[in-house]
């Protein structure tokens, strides 16, 4: 399973890529929105964990730009922020679900198996490069 | 009323400060017209009617002077008339003078009491009359010395050889070369009561004095000392003892100018004198006229309190009423200060509340801020460390580590390293919903799912408070159509309330019911803490009510439940009993859309 996890919290990024990857998952890594939807652009992913406060650019924009790259990937919210009005919104913008920090990893990842498991099958094809 | 104890202390002192000065200023701007025109009238109408009292009794006693002086000359005519149409020697015979005296009798029904010729040695040569005076002499007598110097004479009373008061009216005559004297005795009886008729007042009474100060009628009761004064003021120079009071000459008496025999007399008018008199008891008037030529005085004498008597009524009624009223305006400018006062004390201590208010909403602004911060702060941090532990308790897993000593230990610790990251996160998400402002969106929502959330977050504090809070949640209510965050305060509010009506020391219940009636949903908040006071129940929704200690409430809080519980349509009412516990109802309409009413199944 491919996860793009994005967060301005490298250390946070580095351990949760560790432990998804022990469990066989295929997790990219992103410090910014903008190296995110770089990094989208060339590659296909089944579920994005976005966070919602990052330096360089508004997680609500994260999540809405991948919204318009890939309607269909979903997006799970995962915040350290715990306003759950910035996650609602975040729900109103099309999230998945979300998540407030710290949460168990078993919570993360039944929550992203839930949202792997909703995406529509048979759907192989790539977004476009544009 | 909950308020910062030094401010009030000062703003004790102030209020009491305007508190006087209203009742001064109200007192001053009443009082002082009401004193000044009291005084100005008074002393007008004491003037005016003093006057006018005084010049009645100068008129009065200007009246009876010329009575007696006409009295007095009228007498001096009979008897002249006498003389010339009769001459000497018919009065010579006594049967004649015996027969004139009946005449002049039955004319002036007794004035006269006797008729006498006297010849020029005093010698009486004929009498007619009820005593025996033929004979007597007189030549030693002192009215007969003064009747022979002029034509007319009329003597001041004097007892005389009879031992009876009395006085006698004389003319001379000239005859054979002799001077003959024909006399008359008036009735002193007679004559007494010209002025014995004339009273006036209750006290005021007549008499005539001569200049020796000797009564020429019946004296009033006791004189003593008064008398001389008498004479000295009527015919002295000045005025020692007491004092003339000078009638304003518009207002005096023209005086009578009577003919005294043949010739035209202009007597002085009436004089008034005021005296503090002993034998009177207490201050009197004289008012005095001479007559007989200034020989005698007719004199009035009255008590002032008779004279004025309708002044000093009028004073005493206007005194009563003006102490009444002063007393009246006193009573009422405190009272109207103390209300004033109390008004704006009350407005002043509401405006305090309003700033106390702003501040603490400011502060809890600035904390929500901060609050919101931290939670993101600190949350990344406690994330990284719950994974690094579960990256461990990945760890662990391996092979290399299984039998090793203490692993159950080291997965023990990593496990409570999560159980507290977890914690870390309720902690911040409760200060973020406490800052968090309320949002008046209205959503249909099933009001046990709100109670549940509030409840949960007063556990804590419930649990400190060493009460036990009941739940008993209808499980089939119908939804309701409120602002949750709105509901959420209302719900929190009057359990925050319940847990603080409830001793600590002792403990307690609070029970939170739910159930659906007629008229909607219903929510009961019941504690079993020390209940509201009578007095308390009809204010406990009145902004600003409050009975926690200084500090502990703003007075707000069920006031706005009071608003919002209002806004949503529906009731809120309070049942409580002193010692027993207090009962909150809420009643709020069941959504549109959503079943009513009790379930019927």
């Amino acid at each position: 399973m491919r996860i793009l996890l994005v967060d301005d919290e490298v250390e946070y990024l580095n351990i949760l890529k560790k432990r998804m990857d022990r469990r066989g998952m295929d997790v990219t890594t992103a410090k910014s929105g903008s190296a995110a939807i770089a990094i989208l652009r060339g590659n296909d992913f089944d579920v994005a964990v976005v966070d919602l406060k990052m330096e360089d650019m508004d997680g609500i924009e994260v999540l809405r730009i991948f919204k318009k790259m890939v309607p269909d990937m979903p997006v799970i919210i995962l915040t350290g922020h715990g306003s759950q009005k910035a996650a609602r919104e975040g729900m109103a913008c099309g999230a998945f679900d979300y998540l407030i920090k710290p949460c168990d990893l078993s919570e993360l990842l039944g929550k992203v198996r839930e949202a792997a498991g909703k995406r529509p099958l048979g759907d192989g094809s790539h977004p476009p490069n544009s | 009323m909950r308020k910062n104890n030094s401010i009030r202390m000062d703003s004790s002192r102030y209020y009491h400060h305007l508190r006087r000065w209203l009742v001064g200023i109200i007192i001053l701007v009443s009082v002082t017209p009401l004193l000044a025109i009291s005084a100005i009238a008074g002393y007008q109408f004491r003037t005016a009617y003093r006057y006018k009292v005084l010049a009645h009794l100068s008129q009065v006693v200007d009246k009876h002077r010329a009575n007696i002086d006409t009295f007095l000359n009228e007498k001096l005519a009979d008897i002249q008339v006498l003389a010339e149409t009769q001459g000497i020697p018919r009065l010579s015979d006594e049967a004649v003078l015996a027969e004139l005296l009946h005449v002049l009798q039955s004319e002036h029904r007794g004035v006269f009491a006797d008729l006498g010729l006297v010849d020029d040695q005093g010698v009486q040569v004929a009498y007619a009359g009820p005593f025996k005076l033929a004979q007597a002499v007189y030549g030693d007598a002192a009215w007969f010395k003064e009747a022979m110097e002029s034509r007319f004479y009329i003597s001041d009373v004097f007892l005389g050889l009879r031992g009876l008061p009395h006085f006698i009216v004389a003319v001379k005559k000239h005859w054979a070369g002799r001077e003959w004297i024909l006399r008359s005795t008036i009735d002193f009886m007679a004559f007494n009561e010209l002025v014995e008729n004339l009273r006036i007042g209750r006290t005021g009474l007549a008499f005539i004095i001569n200049r020796e100060g000797a009564f020429q009628t019946r004296p009033p009761a006791e004189m003593g000392e008064d008398a001389k004064l008498l004479t000295e003021w009527v015919w002295g120079n000045e005025v020692r003892g007491g004092k003339e009071i000078l009638v304003p000459k518009t207002l005096a008496v023209e005086a009578w100018s009577p003919f005294n025999g043949a010739k035209p007399v202009v007597q002085s008018p009436p004089r008034v004198f005021s005296f503090t008199s002993q034998t009177l008891g207490g201050r009197a008037l004289f008012v005095t006229a001479q007559l007989k030529e200034g020989d005698w005085a007719l004199v009035v004498q009255q008590q002032k309190s008779d004279a004025y008597a309708i002044w000093y009524r009028t004073r005493n009624v206007s005194i009563a009423v003006l102490l009444l009223g002063s007393v009246a305006i006193v009573i009422t400018s405190m009272f109207l200060a103390r209300r004033t006062v109390q008004r704006i004390s009350q407005s002043d201590t509401e405006k305090e509340m309003m700033t106390d208010r702003v501040i603490q909403a400011g502060k809890l602004a600035s904390l929500g801020e901060l609050a919101a911060g931290i939670a993101h702060e600190i949350n990344n941090p406690v994330a990284i460390m719950v994974e690094e532990s579960g990256w461990v308790e990945d760890l662990l897993e391996e092979p290399e580590f299984s039998g090793l000593r203490n692993v159950a230990e080291i997965r023990r610790a990593l496990a409570q390293i999560k159980v507290q990251g977890v914690r870390c996160r309720e902690i911040t998400y409760k200060l973020l919903s406490f800052a968090r402002k309320t949002d008046p969106t209205e959503k249909t929502v099933q009001l046990n799912d709100l109670v549940n959330e509030v409840a949960g977050l007063s556990e804590q504090r419930a649990r400190f408070a060493n009460v036990r809070v009941e739940k008993d949640l209808a499980g089939d209510l119908p939804l309701v159509r409120v602002s949750p965050s709105e509901m959420q305060q209302v719900i929190l509010n009057l359990l925050n309330n319940a847990i603080d009506a409830i001793d600590p020391k002792a403990g307690g219940t609070v029970r939170i019911a739910t159930r659906a009636t007629e008229e909607g949903v219903v929510l009961d908040v019941s504690d079993t803490g020390q209940g509201i006071p009578e007095a308390n129940l009809a204010r406990i929704f009145d902004p600003f009510f409050t009975t926690k200690p200084v500090g502990k409430g703003t007075g707000l809080g069920l006031s706005i439940c009071y608003g919002i519980i209002q806004k949503m349509s529906g009731k809120i009412s309070v049942q409580s009993a002193v010692d027993a516990g207090t009962t909150f109802h809420i009643t709020i309409p069941v959504a549109p859309g959503s079943p009513k009413g009790p379930p019927t199944a």
